[in-house]
This record gives structure tokens, sequence and C-alpha cells, in this order.
């Protein structure tokens, strides 16, 4: 054939789905995004036959203009129309499940249906008469167990026959009036549209689907005359064009499994209804969700085996860290380019620069790939939209989805897979909420930071820690409040009408699969951006300019011609520091540059070089924050023989000391700031691509990570200047403004609000 | 008017009528709930919303605010 066949599988979500188009396609796949929208696109070669592109649509129930994933789907059989497409049926749900068949049949391609879990059916003791169903509904039916693989072959190869000659003519009518109607506007408006295709589209325009008049365009007198036709049947079946349709089609199904579809008994509990009695009764429910979320923490991120824990993927993680990372890759590269005489500044280039930064993101991996299974395996058993249906209540009140429970909890280990967990919330606006606000609760990276705030200033207390994860649910909910309520947010539905799927053994290779694609994912694309940013921070502190010779500040210190003892007192005059603490570092790009760019964080109290690198390195990794005070407060760590602490320990005294100098006896409550501005900006790299990857979008990445700046600064402003009011030293300019935000604040969290009822997509 | 909202846990009863229009109706229809069906009223989730029911032999879980736009008998 010289042309090639594409055929789409369509189907209800839960339907198996996912198990049939991995069946069909086995390895042969590519995963992608629908373009424009953070909706997964997979496609894949059929295995039967490679000549043939398989496209998996979005699992969906109908075809209307309100959700995106219906609007993906519909768009793409009605502009690409593909040859063919098998639409999978659940014949466990054979009313839900024909009802977008209805919708299917009127597209103009040729439909074959796979009609799946019949085992079940027959198990149970009902049967369907498949010959009268395939001959009521004028499309070939293929019985198939997607799970067992049975059947899967000749669905296949029926809808690659169906792609070739096939024909679906739709043997649904609906009732007189409607009829009336459609054929009025087959008429007049859409008679130069493609013949096979003039159905759908007048029955669209029926329905008003603002989405197809919008690309119709009638003219304004047609439309006039088409919707007195509409208006009358309206008025003679008493309900809306779009409730009629919607009702007739599920009236035309019960008609015609009337005498097809046998129910041998009514009224029964399955198994899956008894386990539900259990999971999600009134009492036992949250105790049992508790249990269950801890051991996903416990299995994934929670103390390593090594530790007494149950943690498995902390025990992989941190193996990869302090063996594979740290020792092999690090050190083992440096021996082995010091070897070949590298040049130093390649040797550190690739030991310290690269292969240190991707060394930390292979670190995650093991924990993440842990993680990803057990999702994996709770989103696969039916249990994932259980929680949506426990936790609903609680977050939609912050524009999140009660599935944002997941990515917060895993967040606070760390927030790349946190961010990436957020893939299981079905509606895209709940999606990139949870995705802007998942980083603010504080992860185990940004401990050592608490750790060292509280320790060097306000003697250990764990205030300062409960503190912090009180400001990050602060966060998240003030955030979810005020962005839901933003034009960038407005506009898109958030309908919470959900399937409770039937609870299921996991199928293991569509789990195992999934886990692999979404670490695969993480390792290809938070992998990139880590490797160049690792670069840029190792260049900015390695490189700088000492006394006016430029080059690696390491080696040109070495060299006493260049570092004389008048400079080192220049450097000290302006850093600030006694002579025999002055750093290479001093001189590195970095310093130079957090120098100036410390007025930024001046109105927040901490206007300090320091403060200032230690933050901007914090982009790297948050671990960075504190290594970052060690070294600029001069901890030795040849001399003093010991590691400087994860808390920094050793440093306590100094740091307090340098940030009640700078900030004018208020060291308290500006090294409290520089928490809150380092807890609520942007994440690391790892976790920015992480951001990018889920938001598909340049513009929704920049606003999460400005948004996310922006409150950082907002809050710490807020509180440095408030608080100064009660500890002295108040600026009234500072308070007026630190005010007024506050009031913007409080005003955005009160402002009333609507929830919008249509969908805004292009 | 009797709505979704007001049936209890346990009982059942027929779709007389959906009220509202627009993108949380059409979903509401589209899965299933639509007039002269029968519901079953299954459970409350443990903060009291969203409710559960059975609909043409498959669970669904909606809002209460959602369910009020259902009127039942």
């Amino acid at each position: 054939m010289d042309k090639q066949i594409r055929i789409a599988l369509a189907g209800n979500p839960n339907s198996g789905k996912t198990t049939l188009f991995n069946k069909l396609t086995g390895s042969n796949q590519f995963v992608g995004n629908w373009p424009g929208v953070t909706v997964e696109k997979k496609e894949g070669r059929l295995i039967v036959d490679k000549e043939v592109i398989l496209t998996d649509l979005p699992g969906i129930y109908s075809l209307s203009p309100y959700t995106l994933e219906e609007v993906v789907a519909r768009n793409y059989l009605i502009e690409e129309k593909p040859d063919a497409i098998l639409n999978i049926v659940d014949a466990t749900n054979l009313e839900r499940n024909l009802y977008l068949t209805t919708q299917l049949t009127e597209l103009g391609i040729p439909v074959v249906i796979a009609l799946n879990m019949m085992d079940l059916v027959r198990k149970a003791g009902d049967s369907i008469n498949v010959k009268e169903l395939s001959r009521q509904l004028g499309c070939k039916i293929v019985e198939i167990s997607a799970l067992k693989g049975d059947g899967v072959k000749e669905a296949a190869l029926a809808a690659i026959e169906a792609a070739k000659s096939g024909k679906t003519i739709p043997q649904h009518r609906f009732s007189g009036p409607v009829e009336h109607a459609l054929a009025h506007i087959e008429e007049v408006t859409v008679h130069k549209l493609p013949e096979e295709q003039q159905r759908w589209y007048a029955i669209k325009v029926f329905e008003h689907d603002e989405k197809v008049l919008e690309s119709l365009n009638i003219p304004a007198d047609v439309r006039a005359h088409i919707e007195q036709d509409i208006a009358a049947a309206e008025k003679e079946l008493d309900d809306d064009a779009e409730s009629i349709i919607t009702n007739e089609r599920y009236v035309y199904i019960g008609q015609t499994l009337k005498g097809i579809y046998k129910k041998k008994g009514k009224g029964q509990l399955s198994v899956s209804d008894k386990i539900d009695k259990i999971v999600t009764n009134r009492i036992l429910a949250l105790p049992i969700f508790a249990a269950v979320m801890f051991l996903v923490y416990a299995l994934s991120m929670g103390s390593s085996i090594a530790d007494g824990g149950i943690a498995i993927g902390t025990f992989l993680t941190d193996w990869t860290n302090d063996v594979l990372g740290g020792a092999w890759l690090t050190d083992g590269s440096r021996a082995i380019l010091e070897a070949w005489g590298a040049a130093p500044w390649l040797v550190g280039l690739i030991s310290d620069g690269i292969l240190a930064g991707v060394g930390a993101v292979l670190g995650f991996v093991p924990q993440m790939l842990v993680l990803f299974l057990m999702l994996c395996l709770l989103e696969d058993c039916g249990y994932m939209a259980r929680i949506a249906f426990i936790m609903d209540r609680i977050f939609r009140r912050f524009g999140l989805s009660g599935k944002s429970f997941i990515p917060m909890l895993v967040g606070t280990g760390c927030g790349i897979p946190g961010v990436m967990a957020s893939r299981t919330i079905e509606n895209e606006r709940d999606r990139r909420m949870t995705v802007m606000t998942t980083t603010f609760i504080p992860c185990g990276a940004k401990m050592p930071i608490i750790g060292l705030i509280a320790g060097a200033l306000f003697g250990g207390s764990t205030w300062i820690a409960t503190s912090a994860y009180f400001i990050g649910i602060a966060a998240i909910v003030i955030s979810g409040i005020m962005l839901k309520k933003t034009k960038m947010f407005a506009g898109d539905p958030a309908p919470f009408v959900m399937e409770l799927p039937a609870y299921h053994l996991p199928a293991w290779s569509n789990v195992l699969r999934g886990t692999w694609e979404r670490g695969w994912s993480f390792i290809k694309r938070a992998g990139t951006v880590i490797v160049v940013s690792s670069i840029v921070i190792w260049f900015l502190t390695s490189f700088g300019s000492v006394n006016g010779k430029f080059g690696m500040v390491d080696d040109l210190y070495e060299d006493d011609t260049v570092v004389t003892d008048e400079y080192v007192a220049a450097v000290a005059g302006r850093m600030g520091i006694p002579e025999d603490e002055v750093e290479p570092m001093d001189d590195s790009i970095l310093a130079r540059v957090a120098q100036p760019v410390s007025v930024v964080f001046k109105p927040l109290g901490f206007g300090d070089w320091k403060p200032t690198a230690a933050t901007v390195t914090g982009l790297v990794a948050k671990e960075e924050v504190v290594a970052n005070f060690g070294i600029m407060y001069a901890y030795d760590d040849q001399d003093g023989a010991e590691e400087l602490e994860e808390n920094g320990d050793q440093i306590w005294g100094r740091v307090a000391e340098d940030f009640n100098a700078f900030s004018g006896g208020h060291g308290r409550l500006a090294a409290f700031t520089f928490m809150i501005f380092n807890l609520l900006c942007a994440p690391c790299f790892a976790a920015i691509g992480a951001i990018k990857r889920e938001m598909n979008s340049r513009k929704w990445t920049w606003f999460a990570i400005g948004y996310q700046c922006c409150f950082a600064w907002v809050t710490a402003f807020i509180v440095w200047q408030i608080g100064r009011l009660f500890a002295g030293g108040m600026n009234v300019a500072g308070l007026i403004l630190a005010v007024a935000m506050l009031a913007l604040i409080v005003w955005q969290l009160f402002k009333p609000y609507k929830e919008a009822q249509m969908l805004t997509v292009k | 008017m009797k709505t979704l909202r007001d049936a209890k846990v346990g009982e059942t009863v027929r779709v007389v009528k959906l009220h509202g229009e627009g993108a949380v109706k059409r979903r509401i229809m589209d899965m299933g709930i639509t007039r002269g069906v029968e519901i079953f009223v299954r459970k409350l989730a443990p903060l009291g919303d969203p409710v559960e029911v059975n609909v043409r032999d498959y669970e669904l879980s909606l809002r209460k605010a959602d369910a009020e736009m259902i009127e039942v008998e």
C-alpha cells in the first residue's frame, strides 16, 4: 500500500485501553504530548502490521466541548481523519461505554468495537448477544480480553480491514423533531463539508456546540433560521437541545440492549463493592488512607533500610549518591582525567561541574522509581480515584484536587517526584495549580537550611522547623485561593463528576511500563537542565578576576605575585572580613555578582553578599546553601579534621554574629526572613526541570517560577518590615508598603469568585 | 422539589429533571444521569462530601453542590 494506515484507539477511562494499547504495540511506542496541552499522546506501530500507526486517544466518556481530553480527541478525529477507530468497550459497563460509541459512529470513520472483559460478564452469569449488538450498532465487534491478550490480534486485523474498505453508517435515529431540525441544518449549513462528516456537524450545531459554531461561522440569518427549528424541538421535548441529544442516546442504548444483554441477578455485591465498603467506609476511610500514605512514603523516601527503616528507595539513593555518584563518578573521573593529563579546568568542569550535577540527579532516580512504582500501583488498582473522593472536600477550596495530597506528601521528601506525581490529576487546571505549589512544602534538602537558622540564631528551637512546615502549607493555601481567581486560572470549569472504577489486581506490565516512562522522562528532561545549570554555576564559582587577572580563582590565589598582601587587604575591606579569612571564592564571579544583587534582598533584611550567594547557589540544589555558608564562613575542613555537619553546627557562632552585624542587630528576624525566602522561592534546577516537563509550556514554567519568587519576596518583605515594628528600627515607607501588600493579598483572598462553566482551549 | 442532595444514603431515587446548564450539566448527563434513570445513593465521603452513587451499574462520585442540580423522586 502506498498510503500509511492510521488507526485511533478510543474508549472510556478504566476500560482497559492502556492495556490493549500496550498489547497491540508492544515496545514500538512513542510518547509525547498533544500540541499545546499537557495531555499525554501515545502512538505506536501495530505488532501484527508494522506499517500501521495506532494513536492512543485520551480516555474519554463523550465528545463534548467541555474537557480538554475530549476536545483533543475529537479535534484529532475530525481534523486528522484516521482511517479507522478501534473502540474499546468495557462489557461490564455496557451502557455508559456504548454512549461514546454512538458518538464515534457518527464521525464518518469506520468503527470496530473491541469488547473487553467479556470473561467477567460470563463469570457473573450474564450474557450479551454480540452478533445482534453488532447488527444493531452497524459495526464489527471482536471479543477480547486485553489483560490476557485473547482476541487482541483479531481486533487489530479487523480494524485494519475496516480501515481499508469498511464503512460505518450510524444506525441511531433521534426522535422526529430532532431529525427534522438535523435535516434542515444539514441542508443549509454543512452541505459543503465532507459528506460523511455532515451528520456529526449537524448534531453539534443542534447542540449549540460553541467550538463547532465558531469553526463553521454560520451567517446570522441562516443561524436564526436554524434556531427556529431547534427551538421548536426544544419546546416539543421540554428540554434544552444539548440535553435532548444526550438523553436520546441513552434511551436508544437502553432499548437496544433490551433482549441483547441478559442479567442473571441484580443487587448482589461484587468483590470490588465489598472492598470498597471497607476502604471508603466513613470511619475507616481516613485511617486506611493515612496508613496507605505512610506506607508509600516509608517505602520510598522514609529512613533507609540501612538505618532500620523500610525505605528501599532511600537505601538505593544513598548508595547511588555515596558510592556511584560520589566515589565512582566524581572521584573516579577525576583520577582518570588527571592520569590523562587533562587541564585542571577541564577536570574541574567535568568532575565537579557536570558529573557532580548529573550524579545529584541520578541519586534521585532509585527513590523516584520506587515511588512511581507505588503510585502506578495505586492508580492501576483503583485506589487513586478513592483518594480524590476522600480528600476532595479539603483541597477543592484551594483550587486543588483531592489527588493533590500525594504530590504534597511526596514533596516533603523531594519536590521533583512531588511535581511529577501531579500527573495523576486529570483536570489540567488542578494539575497546574498543584505543580506550582508543591515545592512550597519544605523538602528534605531544605531541612539543613532550617537547621542552620534554628541552631545559629534560635538556640535550636524546634519551633523554627514547625513554623517552616506551617509557612509551606499556608503558602499553598493562600496561593491556591489567590491564583484560582486570576486570569491564568479562570475560565476552565472544574466539574468533579468522577467514576470510581472497580478495584482489580494491577496489571504488572502496565505498572512497570508506567513507572519506567515517568522515570525515564525525568532522567531525560531534568538531566539536560541540570547539566547546563551545573556548568553555569561551576563557572561562576570557579572563575573570577583576581587583581586584574582573569582565570580560575583557585589557581590565581596560588600565585603570590598576583595575590599580594595589599590585594588581600583590599579584598578584606571590600568584603568586610578579616584579612586571614579571605578566600579564593571571594573573587569569583558569583561573589562579585552577588554583591550588587544583594540589593534585592536589602528590603528583606539579608542584603549581604553571603546570604545572597548562598541563595543563588541554592538553585543548583538546596543542600548547597549550607555547604556554601560553610565555605563563606571559612570553615576549614582540612584543619578541623572533621567535615562540616549537615546543619553547619561549627559555623553557627559566626553566622549569628554576621547576621546580627549586617542587619543592625536584628539577626534573628533577618535569619528568619532568609529562611522564608529560601523555602518559598524557585526550587532547585532539577525541580524546575520537572515543572517544565509537567507544564509542557515555557509560558507556564516562567509563570510558576516567577510567581514563586515574587511570593517568597513579598512574604519575606512583609515579615521583615512588620517584624521591625515590634523589634525596633521601623522603616515607615517599608511598613506602609508591607501593609499595602498584605491588604492586597487579603483582598484577593476574600474577593468573591464564581466558578466558570466553559472551557477555553485554543 | 427534592434533589439528589436530599436523598439519604441507601435510598434509590429516580431522576425527574436536570437543572442548570453548561459544562457541569453536560458532564453529569454524559456519565449517564439522564431523565428516568435510577440512582442508588451508596455513601458519603468521610468528610461529608462528595457522595458516591450507583448509576447504570457503575460507581460515580459527585459533589453535593452538583447533586443539587438533579431533581429526583
